[in-house]
Order: C-alpha cells, then structure tokens, then sequence
C-alpha cells in the first residue's frame, strides 16, 4: 500500500498547481493516467485571462470589470463571490507562473501580451501564441520537477475510499503491470479534467472521459449543474479539433454560404467576439436554416484578411492544424469549422476552496464545479480557473492536513474496498456478452450530441434519457476479449465507458428538469430565462435507480440578474 | 481485401508473454480524413481488443502517439492514412530502443529521467519583481522554436549516440537546456553549461540530423546543440565571464 499525505488526481494544470502549493509543506504525490505534459490542458490555445491592463485599450480595465462580465457570461449562474475571488487572484497567478517561465508573447514594452476575448469587455487574455496551455502545462511541470513532486503515472483511479465522512484514499490500475494499487492519503484532491467523451463532436483529449468524476459521483460526491456543457463555436469540420477562440479575437470572421458576416443578426456590437454560447447558436441556426457552405454542417472562418504575418506569428498552431487535418491553410483558404462539445461547466461539487461533501477530498479545474463559469464560460477562464482553484485547493489541503493528527486510518476501508474494485474488474473480464462497448459507447456520444446538445426540448431529452438508460442495460451485456494484464485498452475503455454513462445520465436528468433557458442551456420549449424557479445550481446525487435531483442557492453579490445583451 | 483497403502490419509484443516481438496484419477501410491513429482505433475497437498503444489528444500536441509508421518516426494522431493506400502494406513498429510496455506503447521513464538531468525549469532572477519579467519579442526570439518540443520523444529515439550510450542526454534533454538558456530570464547559464558540457552532454553530438529529421514539430536540436557547443568552448577559452555575452 502506497501512502502520501495528499494524492493529487491527475497531471493537468489544476492538479500540478495543486501539487506545487502543497508539496513544499506537505509530503504530497501526484497520480495520473498519462505523463503529466501529455494532458488536456495542453490542447488550450487562445489564453489565460487576468486584467493586467497590459493592453493600451485596456488602461482601465480592473478586476471587477473581469468579475463582471465572467458572472454576465455565465447568464448569472455563476457564484459571484468565488467569481471575485477568481479575478482577484488572476494577475499574481499569472505573474506567478511567468517567473516560473511560462513563455507568454510580449508588447512592445516586453510584458505579457493581451488579446480580445468572446464576452470580454476588454482585451484581457494573455496568451503565448496560440498554444498558451501547452506552454502553462509544460510550465507547471518543469516546476514539479524543481520542487521534486514524485509522479505516478500510467494510473488510473479506478475507485475512491470514504470511510463515514472522511476521504481515505483511492484504488488505481496500474496500465502498465495491470495490477491494482492502493493509495492512502489524508487528502485527496480531484483534477482529472472534465468529461467531454461523453458527446460526439467534442474537442477534447480522448482521455477526458470523466473517469475519476463518475467514480467519486458514484461512491456519493454530488455533481453539480452538469447540464451545461459548453459547445465551442470553432472546431474542424470533420475531426472536431479546436480552432482557437483566438482566431476571432485577432479579428477572423464567420461566413455563411451567402457571404454574410452573419453575427451582425445575432449580436451586433459583440459580432464574432460574443460569448461561446452565443456564437455557437448563431452557427447553428445558420446551418439548420441552409446556410451552411454548399448546404453542409459547417461554415467558414476566414482568416485571409489578417494577413500571413499575423497569423505566422499569432496563430502558427491552429494554421498547422488545419493544414494537417482539413488540407486548408488559412492564409490562402477559410477554414470550414462547426460548434463542438468543448467543455463542462459542471463537476464535483466543491465550494470555494475546493471542498466536498467529505473531509479531506477536494476537486479543482475542469471536473470540479466552484461555480466560477455558471452556464456558459468565458474563453480564457477555464485555464485561470486551474490556476487559481488549484492553487487554493492545494493550500486548503495543506491546512487540513497540517491541522489533524495523521493516524493512517483506514486500512479497513481500504481493503474492502479493494477487494470491491476486484470484484468488479473480474465479473466484467469474466462477463461473456454479446455486446461491443466501443458501439456503446459511439452511440452514448451520438445520443448526447443530437439530442442533449446545443439545442434541447423535452421529447428530444426524453429520449436521449431512454437511450442511456438502455444502453447501460447493454452495457451489463458486454465483453472485454482482452483478459490480460499489461495496457489493456480495451478493460479501460469498458471501465471508463461504465462511468460516462452514469455521468451522460446525471446530464440529460439535470437538462429534463431544468425547464428554462439559460446560459449553453438552451430549451427551445422553455425559450426565456427564469430567475424565479431557476437561479439555482442543480445538484445530482448517485443512487443506482438514476440521479436524485436538489437544488442549491446562488450566491449573489452585487451584480443582479438582468438580460444578457451583447 | 477490397480495393482501396490498407493492410497494417503491427509489431506486438507482449514483454510478460512473448520471447520476441513478431508481426500481426489487420487490414481497415480508410475513408476520408482517417489518420494511422483512427486506424488503430478500428483494429482496437472492431477486430482485436487486445492491441496497445498510447494516444491522447489527438490533435498533435501532447507528445503521446508517436511510432514508427512507414519507416518514419511520426505522430500517428497527424499522420493521414490516404498517402499509403495502394502502396502495399503499412508497417507499424514502436519508436526504436525504448523499452516496450507492450505493442506500440513504450515506456518513456528513461526518456523523461534524461529531461531531469538538465535542470528543465527556469531558475529566475531574483528577488521576482512584482509583475512580469520584462523580455522583448526580440529577446523572446531565441525560444520561439525550442519552447514548441512536445517531448514525444522521436528525436531521442533516433539518435544513435543515444542508442549506445544510455547517460547520453540527447537531443530532447539538449534542446529543452537551449531552451532556458537562451531566456533572458534565467539566471543559472554557468550551471546549465556545466552539466551540458560533461561527459554525457553536447560534445557526445556527432551531427548525423537524425532528430531534426524526425521532428513532428520541425524543431532543430542539432543546431540548439552546436549554439551550446560554442558557448561551451566560448567560456573554456574566456572564462566564465564569457558566458554572459
């Protein structure tokens, strides 16, 4: 049995920051399923935001403006007092990870460059070309590597120790030796990212699956606000790769088959720099209208007008991207691009330092949800939002375990839970069904990007409901024909598909049952807002007959609830 | 096999099961758009559940896929299946001398062990000042290309004096060194150059270019070791002083 004050799950940006705060004070270890600069946070382009005011059009931008329109963007669902906090702490994290080396492009005055954002009243995100979380998470990592942060890695956490209302610790499978491996902590904090796999379209990793969320959802965290899932205006047509939010805030346009810059209809003044869920309605309905190029699901993002230079110097990776992946450089052609799943607002359900419902567990970044994004999140937040929650938890996980006596309780629950996790991994090797989990697991995704997406009404959410429910039916059905021990792909894809499923059905519940339309949450049978019923956070709670349902209060500061116009 | 389909051949290795690594043949249906990781995904998924190999985001940049695909080191997430059809079957093999975890998945410890040994993270001159360090676009210049390394480790796969000398640093660790010693912001050159000039550092270099040969990211350790080699000697011949330009 392996044993470390505080386990961090997961390598990305969140867990790293995380790892750095605490493992000065704290003997803390870092779990992950794949080496740490190979996670998702990597794929980030456009940039961080932080309101250095390092933009000559931004003199005067101020936190407070960056915490308004972060709660604007959310469509008000956002807690306003994490929201402040978020901002406030966004320019000594960013200022912090620079002194570490994180390579951000520069002024002319040689300080962290600035571009526009969807959503932002001013040009706040800094940004390192257009691979800002490539270069944050390399960042982080060398700094890991200073402090001497001992990584294990080709894990995945496969279950969550509690014992009463204490985090003891969790069970991995080793991929590489296939074995299971128990980790006993006195804390355990969560960043394993989100779960975009779950829907068809979707930009992210094939790693970000969820894995560690179902698994703490399943053994009694609660999610919360799980049904807003961000679709991302700009991915390749094709493969759903990300084309950066950058791309129009150094001034791309959307064009439709007619030629038309069409965000004039939907948001004027904004344009093309509205927030995600605003742009990625507008295509849609492009598209749903006809309008698509040649009548098919896509329409353009021109870049020709900015010219080779700017985009050799600011946007050289997506230009890579779309040269390798759709044959198209953006200097000489528009590149063809549709919304896809991005990113989920939702997650574990912490409050603002990162805690849970279990002593000694916290969740930061992309699983968790504080909630910092509401209904719809700003680019460039997701990445301040690692930064800076996973700094917090780490700190507060410092504390805790600081404060307790450390009595390396729990060897029981350790054990038991053990021999549950091997239970369960042998009835499913052993299990002789008829069915493929790799077509479960195309039709979860396909299910939940036609019928759970960017557009949602009742009977469409119903029967996406059936169809996960039927298909974790099948999934009791299924075989794994790889029995054996070393990087068995096809045991932790059937594990990971189990947890998705759970997750797509905490989704499409939350979704049913949240009768209005806010934010990435859009019901063409409930078209308006509903501040009365509805400025709450959805909480989902794992039973095995399906999600119970609560709801929690939003905190609210100073900014009211009024309407969205941009 | 139907015209238009591509036979894989993949080496499989099971290292607990197998005495040697031999060669399994699936054969895919491309169509459009399919890259050598997709096609792997199909033989995963559909035809034989007990294949291995690494993956991640299949968009070029976490480092994870890269094998050997044709008789060249490349990203099997980027690499697009259409160029091989009707030109007989594709070989894929993992990359060369890296032990293997099993099939085309390798284990990277003793590349990233190597990383370690260069001191791969910015030491900043203190004390920090209270907002950014301030560095023009034209200090900045000189890491433009280094800082793109997804450390998928083609390059030190490819390096034959890295193949026969396992404390060789090679180009990876190499470049990732060039990396913060060309940043205005460091403050350690002499410790840097110290360890990249032993035994097991920059003069082990025979400038064969297999790396940038094989760089995805079309980076060029070879040239970032010979810049190191000159500051090396630079300071031999003028004494530590002479590191600092």
């Amino acid at each position: 049995m392996y044993y470390h004050k505080i386990l961090v799950i997961g390598g990305g940006l969140a867990g790293l920051r995380a790892a750095i705060e605490s493992a000065p004070k704290v003997d803390t270890a870092i779990i992950s399923q794949v080496h740490p600069v190979r996670s998702h946070s990597g794929a980030a382009q456009g940039g961080v935001n932080a309101s250095l005011a390092n933009n000559p059009a931004a003199k005067d931008d101020t936190w407070e403006k960056h915490a308004f329109d972060t709660v604007k963007g959310s469509d008000y669902l956002a807690d306003q007092d994490a929201v402040e906090f978020m901002t406030k702490e966004a320019g000594p994290c960013i200022y912090e990870i620079e002194h570490w080396g994180c390579p951000f492009s520069r002024t002319d005055e040689g300080k962290i460059a600035q571009r526009p954002f969807g959503g932002a009243g001013y040009p706040r995100t800094c940004f390192a070309a257009d691979k800002t979380g490539m270069y944050m998470l390399h960042t982080l990592w060398e700094r890991s590597v200073k402090l001497n942060v001992p990584l294990y890695e080709d894990r995945i956490m496969v279950d969550l120790v509690v014992e009463g209302d204490a985090v003891r610790g969790v069970i991995c499978l080793n991929m590489k030796t296939g074995e299971l491996e128990q980790f006993m902590a006195e804390a355990v904090i969560i960043a394993s990212g989100g779960s975009g796999q779950i829907y068809g379209r979707s930009t992210n990793a094939l790693i970000s699956t969820g894995s560690a969320q179902s698994t703490c959802y399943r053994r009694g965290v609660p999610l919360k606000d799980m049904e807003f899932v961000q679709f991302h205006p700009t991915s390749l047509f094709g493969t759903n790769i990300l084309m950066t939010e950058g791309a129009r805030g150094e001034g791309g346009y959307l064009v439709n088959n007619l030629g038309e810059r069409f965000m004039s209809k939907y948001a004027a003044k904004a344009m093309e720099l509205a927030p995600r869920d605003i742009v990625s309605r507008s295509i849609q309905t492009e598209i749903n209208d006809g309008r698509g190029i040649n009548g098919q699901d896509f329409v353009h993002l021109d870049l020709r007008h900015l010219g080779r230079e700017k985009i050799l110097e600011r946007l050289p990776g997506i230009r890579d991207l779309a040269i390798n992946f759709v044959d198209v450089d953006p200097i000489e052609k528009p590149v063809p691009i549709q919304p896809g799943q991005h990113y989920t607002m939702g997650g574990i359900d912490t409050d603002i330092s990162g805690a849970t419902k279990f002593k000694g567990l916290y969740a930061a970044g992309e699983c968790g949800c504080v909630s910092v994004h509401g209904a719809n999140r700003l680019g460039g937040n997701s990445l301040l939002d690692t930064v800076v929650f996973g700094k917090k938890s780490g700190q507060v996980a410092a504390e805790y375990v600081l404060g307790k006596k450390t009595t390396k309780e729990g060897e029981g629950a350790m054990n038991k839970c053990l021999r549950e996790t091997k239970a369960r991994i042998d009835g499913m090797l052993s299990r002789k069904g008829t069915e493929n989990h790799s077509d479960i697991r195309a039709e979860m995704k396909e299910t939940m990007i036609k019928k759970v997406g960017i557009f949602r009404d009742k009977p469409l959410m119903e029967e996406a409901l059936a169809n996960v429910r039927a298909l974790k039916a099948r999934f009791a059905n299924i075989t794994v024909q790889n029995k054996g021990k070393g990087y068995n792909l096809d045991l932790i894809r059937a594990l990971e598909l189990e947890g998705m499923l759970d997750v797509a059905e905490a989704i499409a519940v939350g979704a049913l049952k949240r009768e209005e339309s806010r934010g990435a949450h859009s019901r063409l049978d409930f078209k308006e807002r509903d501040d009365v019923k509805f400025l709450q956070h959805t909480i989902a709670t794992y039973s095995p007959k399906g999600p119970v349902i609560t709801y929690s209060s939003v905190k609210v500061t100073k900014y009211k609830p009024e309407a969205r116009r941009y | 096999m139907a015209e238009g389909d591509l036979t894989l051949k993949v080496q499989r290795f099971d290292p607990t099961a197998d005495k040697l690594p031999y060669w399994q043949s699936f054969t895919v249906k491309p169509r459009p758009g399919m890259t050598v990781l997709d096609a792997l995904f199909e033989v995963l998924n559909h035809q034989d559940g007990t294949l291995s190999f690494r993956f991640c985001c299949r968009a070029g940049v976490c480092g994870s896929c890269a094998m050997v695909i044709g008789g060249k080191v490349r990203l099997a997430c980027e690499t697009q299946v259409a160029q091989f059809v009707g030109k007989g079957d594709l070989m894929l093999s993992p990359l060369p001398h890296q032990p293997v975890v099993k099939d085309l998945a390798v284990d990277y410890t003793h590349f990233f062990d190597r990383l370690k040994k260069v001191k791969p993270y910015l030491v900043g001159k203190e004390p920090y000042p209270e907002k950014e360090y301030i560095q023009s676009t034209k200090e900045r210049q000189p890491i433009n290309d280094p800082i793109d390394c997804i450390l998928c480790g083609s390059c030190t796969s490819s390096c034959t004096m890295a193949w026969t000398n396992s404390d060789y640093l090679g180009p990876a660790a190499l470049l990732k060194s060039y990396r913060f010693l060309a940043d205005t912001r460091d403050s350690v050159p002499d410790e840097r150059l110290d360890i990249i000039e032993g035994e097991s550092g920059v003069w082990r270099c025979h400038t064969q270019f297999n790396c940038v040969e094989v760089c995805p990211k079309k980076l060029n350790p070879t040239e970032a070791i010979q810049k190191m080699k000159i500051k090396a000697f630079k300071r031999k011949l003028f004494g530590r002083r002479g590191t600092k330009k």
